[in-house]
């Protein structure tokens, strides 16, 4: 089943083509990766694929959806979280979870026994009334995902989830998304990090707008020529006419 | 001659122990990386040494004044470019650099020379508003404010933080630029990536220092011997791996993933680690396309060993 499905997708502000024409398709459980350099248009790609922002054409389909005329349908059927914002600093561990559970409409005798679950699961039971603030931070993104995806959504959006964080939370935050992707959650992740290109499924890299590749990381390391992703990155950001400077 | 010199370092917040005793010396003209994740203790060691924030206890000396007794000698002679964006966001580019200047009694023009390279990159739209720029604008105007009072000692925390690894290229090319003119560069990255581009680095964890040194020794001193592992289910594989009983370590890296070996079940095998065996392992736990072998240790696997 495809959960993503993006035809000529074009975004413009004003006469400038923040996003250029762009076509896929994201299978269910699928890892897909979205890269691109800073300013290449993947912010704005995501913003309409989350139901945030009207595209100046194309068609999209998100979760089954359309994202013009069923945007309110998009949002309450994916997850979305970033590095930047996840959680609520001033508000317990379980507040959290309680919150992001009713925004979303989890049926409320779920909730409290779905919290201990995923508590127990993450090891955090005796965090439970930890302010996040004060929780270390590759914690705290672990239990950003879970919050992202505690109404078990068909998609989630990663938005740089792993900058800043310790090499070894790091890994451990790619092993949630295999699970949940495993559980048969799609994940859709931007990230720097280009050894965190490699543990996708599929890769897209963006330059000037538009998807310049597109598929695993064995074939493209193929076509390419490059012994790794970071290779391939430098490879085609530096034909990037439009520059973020 | 010594640009920085910290002695037994410590700062707590409350209960919380943010630099737990640190000590380096960093000669002039060198750059040197501080390296962790977030929440390790880099910007309370900037925010010290850069004189706006007061240690517990410990000394530090910046280009020959103390911290303490001569911070505001410091303060005349050190550029700091903090990890949030700190600059005048309803300025434009150009009075930021004006205002700039004229705290520090100089000019754009008389130290034209010294950033050159960056500030000329976004020049063009020195008319523009600070908070209107974009990340990469931010981050040139942020560097061009710092070093426009000619600093001895420069300061950069996490400059590259959430930067696409081609504009990172960039950014090291120019710190390269300012090495090249005599200005020491304490400079703190939360990417491992970037340890080798530095001439000594330290690695940061809990407010501590894991090791100090080149990044070239740092990866020599790696105490285990690494494998890289890679079948056609890489993700069973990490779950397989880890059941076994000889392997130590393992850990995703990019396409294969890194294990280190038990320290008994070597001398068991007179030292040497039985390949044949663990492929045999993983046979039997139907991956295909196996492939074993011994790749030499990179920063983050230093990283994580010294932390671990």
């Amino acid at each position: 089943m495809k959960v993503i499905v993006a035809e000529n997708l074009t975004k413009k502000f004003g006469q400038f083509t923040a996003v250029d024409t762009i076509s896929f398709e994201v299978e269910q459980g699928e890892i897909f990766g979205f890269l691109g350099a800073n300013g290449a248009g993947k912010t704005t790609a995501m913003r309409m694929l989350c139901g945030l922002s009207k595209p100046t054409s194309g068609k999209g389909k998100v979760a089954g959806f359309d994202i013009y005329k069923q945007s309110e349908d998009v949002k309450a059927n994916i997850g979305y979280m970033s590095q930047k914002f996840a959680l609520y600093d001033d508000l317990r561990v379980w507040e959290n979870l309680r919150l992001y559970a009713g925004i979303y409409g989890v049926p409320k005798k779920e909730i409290d026994p779905k919290i201990d679950n995923l508590l127990a699961t993450l090891g955090l039971q005796d965090e439970k009334n930890t302010m996040v603030k004060a929780l270390p931070l590759g914690w705290k993104q672990k239990l950003a995902f879970s919050a992202a995806i505690f109404h078990e959504p068909k998609i989630v959006f990663l938005d740089e989830p792993t900058g800043g964080v310790d090499p070894v939370a790091r890994r451990q935050f790619w092993e949630l998304i295999y699970d949940a992707a495993d559980r048969g959650i799609t994940a859709f992740v931007t990230t720097h990090y280009m050894d965190e290109a490699e543990y996708c499924n599929r890769v897209s890299i963006m330059v000037d707008g538009r998807i310049e590749a597109l598929d695993t990381p064995k074939n493209l390391k193929e076509e390419f020529k490059a012994e790794n992703m970071d290779q391939i990155f430098h490879q085609l950001a530096r034909k990037a006419i439009r520059t973020d400077s | 001659m010594t640009a920085v010199e910290v002695k037994d370092l410590k700062r707590n917040y409350g209960k919380v122990e943010a630099l737990k005793g640190i000590s380096f010396k960093v000669p002039s003209g060198e750059i040197f990386g501080i390296i962790g994740p977030d929440g390790a203790g880099k910007t309370t060691l900037f925010r010290i040494l850069t004189t706006l924030l007061l240690a517990d206890s410990g000394s530090a000396v910046v280009d020959g004044d103390d911290v303490v007794k001569d911070f505001k000698s410091i303060r005349k002679k050190v550029g700091y470019m903090p990890g949030r964006f700190s600059l005048y966001q309803d300025l434009s580019v150009e009075e930021n650099m004006k205002i700039f200047a004229s705290i520090f009694n100089t000019s754009i023009e008389e130290n034209y020379h010294l950033v050159k390279d960056i500030y000329s990159q976004i020049e063009p739209f020195k008319k523009r508003k600070a908070g209107a720029l974009s990340g990469g604008m931010k981050q040139k105007l942020a560097l061009s404010c710092a070093l426009i009072h000619k600093p001895t000692v420069l300061f950069l925390d996490e400059p590259t933080t959430g930067v696409d690894p081609v504009s990172r290229k960039e950014f090291w090319d120019m710190l390269y630029k300012l090495k090249m003119q005599g200005i020491t560069i304490l400079v703190s990255t939360p990417y491992m990536d970037e340890a080798s581009l530095c001439d000594r680095i330290a690695l940061i964890q809990d407010g501590s220092f894991l090791k100090i040194d080149t990044p070239q020794n740092i990866v020599d001193q790696f105490e285990n011997t690494l494998w890289s592992v890679h079948s056609n289910n890489m993700s069973k594989l990490l779950k397989d791996l880890r059941t076994n009983i000889n392997i130590s370590t393992c850990f995703a890296f990019g396409d294969t993933h890194h294990i280190t070996i038990k320290k008994d079940s070597l001398i068991e095998n007179g030292g040497e680690f039985d390949q044949m065996n663990l492929r045999k392992f993983l046979e039997e736990k139907d991956h295909l396309e196996i492939d074993i072998k011994p790749i030499p240790a990179g920063i983050e696997d230093c990283f994580m060993e010294l932390a671990g």
